[in-house]
């Protein structure tokens, strides 16, 4: 156990703070979930290629710096504290990347990852299906070969794909098997949202923003080079990506670890002699380190050669529970003014869909129960 | 950044497991829960495999490691429910004579509390005003209304017991009157070994609780795989699943502020009074709501004495309640994150 950073992180650290002091924008974006601000953000996605911070855990050939998740925590407690925009493209870096990374070949490597890291494709994310949400393996959603064998003939219907309305590329996963037992027959299936056939519908969130969208797909034709992964191995291939996403890319503690230190300046500045609203900022300081050691410890096991298990599901739970409780404080100090628009109203917001997208905390309860704490399995 | 534990501090953990399964069995917890006497067996075989040394110098026959080489150590001290004296003795007294006490004192009590020929009863002012286990100790190490640490024989005390939550350990309220002779140092020399042994001690509660905890939810796992109604096992039910992850949840990210605080105490880094707390708070609250989920998840036959779950209970909530409560840590994070508190 050491818990004091290396010589060479700590200049690695230095470099971050340096390059994101000169490049962060100085005025907030508007929000990447309208138009104006999703073209914005993109061009923060450039910028940051540039001076290669995209994604730096990836080998260099794309895009990346070749360093391990530990140098990543770093950069991203530097990219946090600087104000930095949310990333568009998150879908693509933390989800589709390591999936990528993982499992696909070499020619799907070279072609993708290198544009996904600047910007230049952005990706939605296809899992859901209208009824298909936490039964995942209910998708219905097909793709048959063409009779050459040379392209996928996709139909069916995803929904809640982030950003769909302004994105590139949709990934997710398809039925390619009818026949076969549910969890088997699916395939993992990149294509482009411009395809003759694709129509994508906005969806208006909670907040008003046009932020989700649904994707029809009318036997869109996509060329079997971008198929991920073995043919009817989809799930398996999903599930590796979800198992990253929960476990430590989707949510970096560093984003929290800055809204505490917000919600302390609020605090700050208050009047609040409510002593249970203290107890609330405390409790939410010792959620965040907590989380923020949790992750360290992850990724020292994951250094150590430690493969990532169920237990991910865990990092899920807890890090959109404590999202929605900071934001409930912040609220509570803020008074009269909470309910006026304003960064922790609309963070609240957000906040409230976490416990609910990437596998609902009920579904990571049961993952929990089963796998980590060898329930039996319900009926 | 390397936030995990060495190989040779997993096999500590390894070695006092198989030890205290031998030695300290839930019917030895039981039975000493009942009124039997603690076996001095137990004691011996720690003192011979290092437990009680560990944080002692070689020179007085210690072994001379740190807190992160204690931490899981600790953690099965809990998750066995040992009643000994091993966070008093070991963790806080043995440290806190060296670093406060004459050469004198140090050289009467230091190995004999490695060896495991000494028993020590603490009384802190920070930890409130009972004194566990004053009854079997051989030397008592109290703190004077102005903040100086004594050493008190046996024969120089009056002792009140206070029947309690806790029978496995005993509860007393201790009359003795300060003299300069008893005194190890004086007041202001002794607050800052005085803080350390209290962050020292939080620290060691905070692992024993993560142990209790676990302990707790492994009970209620097993109770959960084996009990059926309705013609399946209760714990293919979503309520009793979501019951126990949440008490995992709890348990698993106190865990990193638990082992974060043995580092933080270990290096005397500067935010080690509220790391140390935020430990405790953590695994207090993490501990107690394991056993109230293994108590619903058990239903009726573990609200018996006749179980063994009401006795992890107990000792987790003496735990949680003592060296500094829930409440203590909790302000003494606040002050350290937020300043001083506001009227």
């Amino acid at each position: 156990m050491d818990l004091s950073f290396t010589a060479e992180q700590e200049a690695f650290r230095d470099e971050a703070r340096a390059w994101l002091e000169a490049h962060v924008p100085a005025e907030p974006l508007p929000s990447m979930d309208t138009a104006e601000g999703f073209a914005q953000h993109r061009r923060w996605e450039a910028t940051l290629d540039e001076g290669r911070w995209s994604a730096v855990w990836w080998p260099e050939q794309y895009g990346g710096r070749g360093v391990d998740l530990m140098h990543w925590l770093i950069f991203e407690e530097e990219y946090w504290r600087s104000g930095a925009p949310l990333r568009v493209n998150q879908n693509g870096i933390f989800l589709l990347g390591p999936t990528l990374l993982g499992a696909g070949t070499d020619e799907q490597k070279a072609r993708f990852l290198p544009r996904l890291a600047a910007g230049r494709d952005i990706w939605c994310q296809g899992w859901s299906e209208p009824n298909a949400g936490s039964d995942l393996a209910a998708i219905q959603s097909r793709a048959r070969l063409s009779d050459d064998g040379s392209e996928w003939i996709v139909s069916g219907q995803k929904t809640w794909c982030s950003r769909a309305v302004w994105a590139d590329w949709i990934f997710g996963i398809f039925r390619t098997d009818p026949a076969a037992e549910r969890h088997r027959g699916l395939t993992y299936i990149m294509l482009p949202l411009d395809s003759p056939g694709v129509t994508v519908r906005p969806i208006a969130k909670f907040d008003g923003e046009p932020g989700f969208a649904e994707v029809f797909f009318d036997d869109v034709h996509v060329s079997v080079d971008n198929t991920l992964g073995e043919v009817g191995r989809g799930w398996q291939v999903a599930m590796a990506t979800a198992g990253f996403e929960r476990g430590v890319l989707l949510r970096s503690p560093a984003r929290y670890v800055e809204a505490v230190r917000r919600l302390g300046v609020l605090y700050e500045s208050s009047a609040s002699c409510d002593a249970t609203v203290r107890d609330a900022v405390a409790g939410a300081w010792m959620d965040a380190d907590a989380y923020r050691l949790h992750t360290y410890m992850t990724v020292s096991r994951l250094l150590d050669g430690e493969p990532l298990g169920p237990e991910v599901s865990l990092n899920k739970i807890f890090w959109s529970e404590m999202d929605v409780r900071i934001h409930e404080t912040a609220l509570r100090l803020l008074g009269d003014q909470a309910m006026l628009d304003g960064r922790w109203l609309h963070g609240w917001m957000a906040s409230l869909a976490g416990p609910i997208f990437a596998g609902t905390n009920e579904i990571q309860r049961n993952i929990v129960a089963d796998r980590v704490l060898q329930l039996p399995r319900g009926a | 950044m390397r936030f995990l534990f060495e190989e040779q501090q997993r096999s500590v953990r390894d070695s006092v497991r198989t030890l205290l399964e031998r030695e300290c069995s839930a019917a030895a917890v039981r039975a000493e829960f009942d009124g039997a006497a603690r076996p001095a067996q137990r004691w011996r075989r720690l003192a011979e495999m290092g437990a009680l040394g560990l944080l002692i110098p070689e020179r007085w026959g210690g072994l001379g490691l740190s807190e992160v080489d204690a931490a899981l150590l600790l953690e099965e001290a809990g998750r066995f429910a040992l009643p000994d004296p091993l966070v008093d003795t070991a963790v806080i007294a043995g440290p806190l004579l060296g670093e406060l006490a004459p050469a004198s004192v140090q050289d009467r009590w230091i190995a004999d509390i490695a060896g495991g020929g000494a028993r020590v009863a603490v009384g802190l002012r920070a930890f409130g005003p009972h004194v566990v286990d004053a009854d079997t100790a051989d030397l008592l190490l109290l703190q004077d209304d102005a903040g100086a640490v004594h050493a008190v024989l046996p024969g120089d005390v009056r002792l009140v017991a206070h029947p309690w939550l806790d029978a496995g350990r005993h509860c007393f309220s201790v009359e003795w009157a300060p003299r300069d002779s008893t005194a190890l140092a004086g007041a202001a020399e002794s607050a800052r070994a005085v803080a350390a042994a209290v962050d020292r001690g939080a620290f060691a509660v905070s692992a024993q609780l993560l142990g209790l905890g676990d302990r707790m939810i492994e009970m209620a796992g097993q109770h959960a795989r084996s009990r059926e109604q309705f013609g399946r096992p209760i714990g293919s039910f979503q309520a009793v699943k979501h019951l126990l992850s949440n008490a995992l949840l709890q348990l698993e990210f106190a865990r990193p502020l638990v082992y974060r605080a043995a580092w933080s105490v270990a290096h005397g880094v500067p935010e080690r009074a509220r790391d140390v707390s935020a430990a405790k708070v953590r695994a207090s609250e993490a501990a107690n709501a394991a056993g109230r989920a293994a108590l619903q998840i058990h239903g009726a036959i573990g609200y018996t004495w006749a179980h063994d779950l009401h006795i992890w209970m107990k000792r987790a909530a003496v735990l949680a309640n003592g060296y500094g409560g829930v409440a203590w840590h909790r302000q003494r994070v606040a002050a350290c994150v937020l300043g001083p508190a506001r009227r």
